[in-house]
């Protein structure tokens, strides 16, 4: 599992590239965090259109970042998920969450 | 019934071995020549089953961890996990949704995936001796002449 960090007008955007299971999550979660906290971004982006596979532990992360950007009167956003992670985020109750790309949410 | 292929491995409860066991599963699984979600249904049921085995089966050595896969006629498959662990003292506390004893960052799914993600779900454990997990799904054949 790699990530990849970019940063554009305010939105530090995580790319994750690879499998993302319970070995992988922790450092993950780690580079993120120390990178949202370092950038003082207020947007966060998880992008996961190189994201080959996803189980719960993708989720215990989402729930982390949505925690931890709210806490910050951030947002969340998470894009290009995969039918399979849309699956099992529906299963998790993520969908109520104001996260998905899809809804256009005020700038 | 007999099972026209079986496999089995065992391993040691290390998270490395969480990839390892999906792939080894899909790997086996390659020659019913499943479709892109059955694969990946039953690569995400064993990733929960794996990863709950190396996390509160195992929480304080790494203990093995035993996968076995068997192919029928029909297309059914059966997949169990199996460890020497702690064991569950309460599954039907344990499979419910949310319910985890891990720490933050642990969603409390992974009964609640494996369910949804295989059609059928069952969990045998025994305090101090360990658990069983057997997962079963069934593959729509496709090919003939196996």
């Amino acid at each position: 599992m790699q990530l990849e960090l970019s940063r554009e007008a305010g939105v530090l955007t995580a790319h994750l590239i690879g499998e993302l299971d319970h070995h992988a999550a922790a450092p993950i979660r780690q580079q993120i965090d120390t990178a949202v906290l370092s950038s003082r971004c207020h947007r966060l982006v998880l992008d996961f259109r190189r994201l080959t596979f996803m189980d719960s532990s993708g989720i215990g992360l989402i729930m982390g970042r949505y925690r931890l950007m709210s806490g910050q009167n951030g947002t969340l956003r998470v894009e290009n998920a995969t039918p399979q992670v849309e699956k099992m985020m529906k299963l998790a109750g993520l969908s109520r969450l104001p996260i998905w790309n899809e809804r256009k949410e005020p700038q | 019934m007999k099972p026209i292929n079986e496999m089995k491995l065992t391993f040691p409860s290390r998270s490395a071995n969480e990839g390892f066991a999906r792939a080894a599963v899909a790997a086996f699984l390659s020659q019913l020549d499943p479709t892109v979600d059955e694969l990946a249904d039953l690569r995400t049921a064993v990733s929960e089953a794996v990863t709950n085995v190396i996390v509160h089966a195992y929480p304080e050595r790494i203990g093995t961890v035993t996968l076995t896969m068997k192919l029928y006629e029909n297309g059914q498959v059966q997949i169990q996990i199996r460890d020497r662990g702690i064991g569950i003292p309460n599954v039907e506390e344990a499979v419910r949704p949310l319910y985890t004893t891990g720490g933050e960052d642990r969603s409390g799914l992974g009964f609640t995936v494996m369910e949804a993600f295989a059609d059928r779900l069952r969990v045998h454990s025994q305090p101090g001796k360990g658990t069983t997990v057997t997962l079963y799904k069934r593959i729509a054949c496709r090919v003939s002449g196996r």
